[in-house]
């Protein structure tokens, strides 16, 4: 669907992205991660056309990009804005306009998006007349009016209150099922598990991950689990096939204990050492969250730059 | 271009619709009506003539001499003196008007009236009557009359041309029509170029401030975006102005039969009126008006774009509205005066200057070479601010919070597509 090849912006005194390259697969939810200030909106703005790269291409469905593809994609900026004094309907139809829909296509898909949010009544109120949350509403409205395959959204869910929040997270994932691609920026680690397939990560204008969510977390194991028992708390002999990470929780006669295992040794070994000595409740091996990975990789990344 | 058409209809609706237009649309005719109002009161309470006017006449054409017959207030008697004795005359007294006809009458502007004020419109009103007449009957004379010649002598008009006697010496009072209407052309120009430079700016600063520009300029180019609010406006203006003037004609019209004003003013002001080429200063007007209005409203554009907030464009505007500026005052002094000039005919070849100044020069007949190079040179110079403006407009628009210099737009102009 879109894939990026080594992307390189050069800004007055600073490189807001070097050598970035990224694949997104047709039909993918594909998270764009990085703190502020690591290249995110550069990225976008570059397959936005708004900017061009200094040297690198991105293809579109296999063609170079090019003007053609400004109507395929809807772009939600991380700044909302919307003319102030205009009013909504006709702002949204304008909009819808400009990416190139005809007047009464676009009449009629914003009365079926109104309906469906529940912004019937707001057609001819202006933007200044609407609070924040029901602007950025109508602006997600203006963003896939025109039904893009290709949806990018920056910071999508900043500003709304979380009852909004998940009504355009399940109006996103709605549009996806049907086949829109979907790009979006975030540095909030909470929606990139729920919604992305895949995801790239880039700190300081440098690509440092990117995958399949479900196989990064994976890379990311390191034999810990947490195991929980009942009983005494334990103490360990010199064959344990794993040692333990930290303190043991007690709660009542319940422990918790997080461990490692020694290497060559997998998690039937723990159960076997412990089973004799114990009566165990749970025993789940951790997967690092991509909040951990994240704060990992971007720690080091910074480290090894110092 | 369908794009572009889309975003010209936005900005051209959007401030048509506005209250303020349509209230302005008719306020501005109803303040001009006012103004006239209030003059031609004025006027023709002034022009009474309120105590009996005697006029010398002295005549080296030996035609008038004589023939005129005294009315009401004004009394006619016959020099027999030289000029310069019955001008100190008139000097000493505000009474009596010197009337001189040189042999050579036909020529336009050759006979004066001097007086110690200015002569009223009904005295010189009614000499120009008079002497048209007194013309037109010496004419005949010399044709021999013959009816069927009659019809094919051209009558002669007569215009005077009033001098005040001052202590510094003669001073021409009346200004001609026609420099009047290139003065007014000139202003015109110049606020209009303000006004709607300024609306430009101000709608950059709107998209800028909130935020929609970068939801545009995923959908339109930059250059796009500011072509189309710049023709948009434009359109506006045009609008503004037609609806002006066609307001204007028919509410003079309408006034001069409600008030009926005295036939010989009205008369005066058509008569005079009617000897300016109004389609060619028309045709003028809206050229310099356009392309002006397409140089200077991409560089209100530019300005809009580099900055955050209406407050910060100081800096910037003064830089651009220094030409116009300096130009509008030199308008009324020295442009006027010596409208051919070194300094006259440059500033209405200089692009930036020449809306204001070749309209003030248009009445004094410049060379038709000045005003195609001028022309030429509009055209040159609304293309060259336009692509100096895209350039810094397409990086402008998505700064923000950085404090813009002119070393920082020079350098916006230099990045890379």
């Amino acid at each position: 669907m879109l894939s990026i090849r080594n992307i390189v912006k050069q800004y007055a005194g600073h490189r807001a992205l070097d050598d970035v390259s990224l694949e997104v697969q047709s039909g993918q939810v594909f998270g764009l991660l990085g703190p502020n200030g690591a290249g995110k909106t550069s990225l976008i703005r570059i397959i936005n056309q708004i900017t061009a790269p200094d040297s690198g291409e991105v293809f579109f469905n296999g063609e170079k990009l090019n003007q053609s593809h400004i109507d395929r994609i809807g772009y939600l900026p991380e700044e909302r804005g919307l003319y102030k004094k205009m009013e909504i309907g006709e702002q949204m139809i304008y909009l819808a306009r400009l990416k190139g829909l005809s007047r009464a296509e676009a009449q009629k898909r914003l009365k079926f998006w109104f309906d469906k949010l529940g912004m019937e009544t707001w057609w001819k109120k202006k933007i200044e007349e609407l609070s924040k949350g029901m602007q950025q509403k109508a602006q997600f409205v203006a963003t896939v009016l025109h039904e893009p395959d290709l949806i990018i959204l920056d910071e999508p869910f900043s500003g709304f209150d979380p009852v909004n929040a998940e009504v355009i997270k399940d109006e996103i994932l709605e549009l996806n099922k049907k086949g829109a691609t979907i790009l979006f920026s975030t540095h909030r680690m909470e929606s990139v598990e729920e919604l992305c397939d895949a995801i790239a990560l880039i700190n300081k204008s440098h690509k440092i991950l990117d995958g399949k969510v479900k196989a990064i977390r994976n890379s990311y194991r390191n034999d810990t689990y947490f195991v929980e028992y009942t009983g005494e708390v334990l103490g360990l002999g010199e064959l344990a096939p794993f040692e333990i990470i930290g303190d043991t929780l007690t709660d009542d006669d319940r422990n918790t204990i997080k461990i490692k295992l020694a290497t060559g040794k997998n998690s039937n070994d723990v159960l076997q050492y412990l089973i004799p000595k114990t009566q165990i409740n749970m025993l789940r091996e951790v997967i690092p969250s991509m909040h951990e990975i994240f704060i990992e990789k971007v720690n080091a990344n910074s480290l090894s730059h110092e | 271009m369908n794009k572009v058409l889309l975003i010209i209809q936005r900005e051209y609706l959007t401030r048509v619709r506005k209250k303020s237009f349509i209230v302005m649309i008719f306020l501005v005719p109803l303040l001009i009506l006012a103004m006239g109002a209030i003059i031609a009161f004025v006027a023709k309470d002034s022009d009474k003539l309120s105590t009996l006017q005697i006029v010398t006449v002295a005549d080296d054409s030996k035609i008038f001499v004589g023939k005129f017959h005294d009315v009401s207030n004004i009394k006619f008697v016959v020099s027999h003196n030289d000029l310069n004795t019955d001008k100190a005359e008139s000097k000493k007294d505000e009474n009596i008007s010197t009337l001189y006809i040189p042999a050579e009458y036909k020529k336009n502007g050759s006979i004066q009236i001097f007086s110690k004020k200015k002569s009223p419109m009904q005295l010189t009103g009614e000499i120009e009557k008079q002497m048209s007449d007194i013309a037109f009957n010496y004419n005949m004379l010399q044709h021999h009359i013959d009816t069927a010649v009659i019809h094919s002598i051209k009558k002669v008009d007569i215009s005077i041309n009033t001098v005040e006697v001052t202590e510094t010496g003669d001073k021409n009072s009346n200004l001609g029509a026609n420099m009047g209407v290139g003065i007014v052309c000139a202003m015109l120009i110049y606020l209009s170029l303000f006004i709607y430079g300024g609306q430009v700016m101000r709608g950059v600063i709107e998209e800028k401030t909130s935020r929609i520009i970068e939801v545009i300029i995923s959908s339109v180019k930059p250059f796009q975006l500011m072509l189309g609010k710049i023709i948009g406006v434009g359109l506006v203006g045009l609008t503004q102005f037609s609806a002006w003037i066609i307001l204007s004609v028919i509410s003079s019209k309408i006034a001069g039969h409600a008030f009926n004003t005295p036939q010989s003013f009205m008369a005066g002001i058509i008569s005079t009126l009617s000897t300016i080429p109004f389609g060619y200063i028309l045709g003028c007007f809206l050229f310099y008006f356009l392309t002006g209005y397409l140089l200077y409203s991409a560089l209100f554009a530019a300005v809009g774009s580099a900055v955050d907030s209406e407050t910060e464009t100081q800096q910037f505007m003064f830089p651009i509205t220094l030409p116009l500026l300096f130009t509008y005052m030199l308008s009324v002094t020295v442009l006027f005066r010596a409208p051919d000039s070194a300094l006259a005919v440059w500033l209405s070849i200089i692009p930036f200057t020449a809306p204001v100044a070749m309209m003030v020069r248009l009445p004094f007949d410049p060379p038709a070479w000045q005003i195609a190079l001028s022309m030429f040179m509009m055209v040159v110079g609304f293309l060259f601010t336009t692509y100096v403006a895209a350039r810094i407009y397409r990086v402008g628009i998505l700064m923000y919070g950085k404090k813009a210099s002119f070393k920082e737009l020079a350098k916006w102009f230099f990045y890379k597509e």
